[in-house]
């Protein structure tokens, strides 16, 4: 299956520390993390609350920083930039998929969709034909004008992810994308993002609480205590219906 | 970018468009009322500056009695005298003295008739007052002499009596007296006092003297002094001379007075823009209060839309990018207050102008400095909200409630 040539990992954190608090309340939130995740990949980070999986993700996505550790970034390391600076890379190079869909209220699919690409600096007119195109790739065409409010929860879902695939990233980073879903909606999201993997090659990182879900990923990476415990490819799914 | 974030404020805005429209009232307000009473009060010294314009340079007005009194609050000191007029007219200092004697009464034409002030006087008054005939004539020597009973009238005489046809050589009763109408006055408007100065009708003094008010009395002396004579020197030498003529001893006080109406009118233009400074400085205290309204409710907004700035920062948004966001917001917040104040302010000042007769005198420069400012107060209380909001961490802001 894998006739792609070999890649350098997109992602790879090295002896990664996050620490809260100090003294005799300090937290260790990350312990000592060790991840590489090659491009294309589809892991599927598990863990009780309070492993770390979510500061791990947080990290991934370049909303916090480490407090020790290095990581690299399509090679590059990025544990010390500003924030600012990790604003560009979320910018240009990440898309996120959240479990409550954080969509804008009273805002259209369309204009949501746009959002990452106005901050892109991207045209008018441009942004609306990549947006529309978006959301047409997560099968919501004909709901550009719809507000959140007037979607169902999987179409919002669905318009969270097209607004993470406008900007064209490298990585999509899901944190329970299928939390707040039923299980036939959570199935058509999962197959959503597995066909973005399988045919569109972006890296998916995705947080999850289902071993169902955990399922469509190539990889499962189980976080206890702020450390990876396991880490192990995934049996090969039989192809979706 | 920044025309997106306009766009994006005049959105948010409009969302909550009651609460944006509470929000700015404090600025509207404020803008409203520095607006009014600046243009208010430019109309009314604009009005005080041409009622001094219209009274002549160097006019100063004589009276009997010690200080300027109020009509009908003489004292018992004796009236002038023709002579006392022409004695006036020969001093250096004095280029032209009026003698004014008045008398309030119905002017009758036709079925018409108006109540005015009719004032005995000579072509000296016009002179002195700079108000021309534009119809007809003025008295001639003769007829000033002899006290002819002719007359001139004033513009608002005319429109009642005689409506906009021609009145020269037509004949009002006076009381008893038939009186031929030889000329009619300019308009001149209404005085520093409101009065309407063009109500009025001018005969030759000894005729008012004779046949109506049936005296020899000079009630006031209008003079205008001679070129390059200041106020001062031609008070004194007035002074000494009606001293002389009334035969008031050395240490006795004046029993006449003499007043500068050009200070008067100065002094009123000065208690006007006193009035105007206080009340605009009210009113800049309203647009404060207006700027920490607009700060409230920035910030209200910015806890309310927490989760927006996370989601906006978790796509790529910098700091400096949300911070310009809700910083223009407060801006066209606080223009679009300025803006509602400024046509406010200026409808209020034009119904006041009406009302007071006075000039709608709007200042352009004063509605740019409205506009300037009421953008100032949108940064200077947008910048603490909009700081907060750029500060917020993504990662608490997305689990914001």
């Amino acid at each position: 299956m894998d006739d792609r040539p070999a890649r350098a990992p997109i992602i790879e954190l090295r002896g990664i520390r996050r620490l809260y608090g100090a003294g005799e309340a300090e937290v260790r939130a990350l312990d000592g993390v060790d991840l590489a995740i090659r491009q294309g990949e589809f892991v599927a980070i598990m863990g009780a609350s309070g492993s770390g999986k979510s500061t791990a993700m947080n990290i991934i996505g370049c909303l916090d920083s480490p407090t020790s550790g290095t990581y690299r970034f399509e090679g590059r390391d990025v544990s010390g930039l500003t924030r600012d600076q990790r604003a560009l890379i979320r910018r240009h190079c990440l898309g996120f998929v959240f479990q409550g869909f954080n969509l804008l209220p009273r805002t259209t699919a369309l204009e949501n969709v746009e959002l990452p690409l106005i901050y892109k600096g991207m045209g008018r007119a441009e942004r609306a034909a990549r947006a529309a195109g978006a959301l047409a790739k997560v099968g919501l065409r004909g709901r550009e004008h719809h507000d959140p409010s007037e979607l169902s929860g999987g179409q919002q879902q669905r318009v969270a992810i097209a607004r993470a695939l406008a900007s064209d990233p490298a990585v999509i980073l899901a944190d329970e994308p299928t939390g707040n879903l039923d299980t036939r909606r959570s199935h058509e999201i999962m197959d959503l993002l597995a066909r973005l993997n399988r045919e569109d090659g972006i890296t998916i990182v995705m947080v999850t609480h289902e071993e169902d879900m955990a399922a469509y990923a190539g990889r499962l990476v189980t976080f206890i205590d702020g450390r990876v415990a396991s880490d192990r490819a995934m049996p090969a799914r039989e192809a979706a219906t | 970018m920044i025309g997106e974030t306009i766009r994006l404020a005049i959105q948010a805005i409009l969302r909550n468009a009651l609460r944006s429209f509470l929000t700015v009232l404090g600025v509207v307000i404020g803008v409203a009322a520095v607006i009014a009473m600046v243009t208010i009060g430019k109309g009314s010294s604009d009005q005080v500056t041409a009622s001094v314009a219209s009274l002549g340079t160097n006019v100063l007005i004589l009276r009997p009695g010690r200080a300027m009194m109020g009509p009908g609050l003489r004292d018992d000191a004796p009236a002038f005298r023709l002579a006392d007029a022409e004695a006036l007219g020969g001093l250096s200092v004095v280029k032209a003295a009026a003698p004014v004697a008045s008398s309030t009464l119905t002017a009758v034409y036709g079925n018409a008739n108006s109540t005015t002030l009719v004032t005995g006087s000579d072509m000296a008054y016009l002179d002195v007052l700079n108000w021309p005939v534009v119809r007809g004539r003025g008295f001639t020597q003769p007829e000033e002499r002899s006290g002819a009973a002719v007359c001139l009238i004033g513009e608002s005489v005319r429109q009642k009596l005689f409506g906009n046809t021609d009145p020269t050589g037509e004949t009002i009763r006076l009381k008893s007296v038939s009186c031929e109408v030889v000329g009619l006055l300019q308009v001149k408007g209404a005085s520093t006092f409101g009065q309407d100065q063009d109500d009025t009708v001018i005969a030759p003094v000894r005729m008012l003297q004779r046949r109506i008010s049936g005296n020899s009395d000079v009630s006031s002396i209008r003079l205008a002094l001679a070129p390059g004579v200041t106020t001062d020197r031609g008070i004194r030498e007035i002074e000494a001379l009606m001293r002389e003529r009334r035969r008031i001893a050395i240490g006795e006080e004046d029993d006449f007075s003499v007043t500068d109406m050009a200070e008067i009118t100065s002094m009123l233009t000065g208690i006007n823009n006193v009035l105007a400074g206080l009340l605009s400085s009210v009113a800049a205290v309203s647009l404060l209060v207006g700027g920490i309204g607009i700060m409230n409710i920035m910030l209200v907004s910015v806890t309310e839309r927490t989760r927006e700035i996370g989601i906006r920062l978790a796509v790529g948004a910098q700091a400096r990018q949300v911070l310009m966001q809700f910083l223009i917001e407060a801006v066209v917040l606080s223009l679009i207050g300025g803006l509602i104040g400024i046509v406010t302010g200026l409808s209020l000042a034009w119904v006041a102008a009406r009302f007071m007769a006075i000039p709608f005198a709007p200042s352009p420069a004063v509605i740019l400095l409205a506009f300037v400012f009421s953008a100032a107060v949108g940064v200077v209380f947008g910048y603490f909200p909009a700081r907060a909001a750029a500060r917020l961490d993504p990662i608490e802001a997305l689990r914001h409630q």
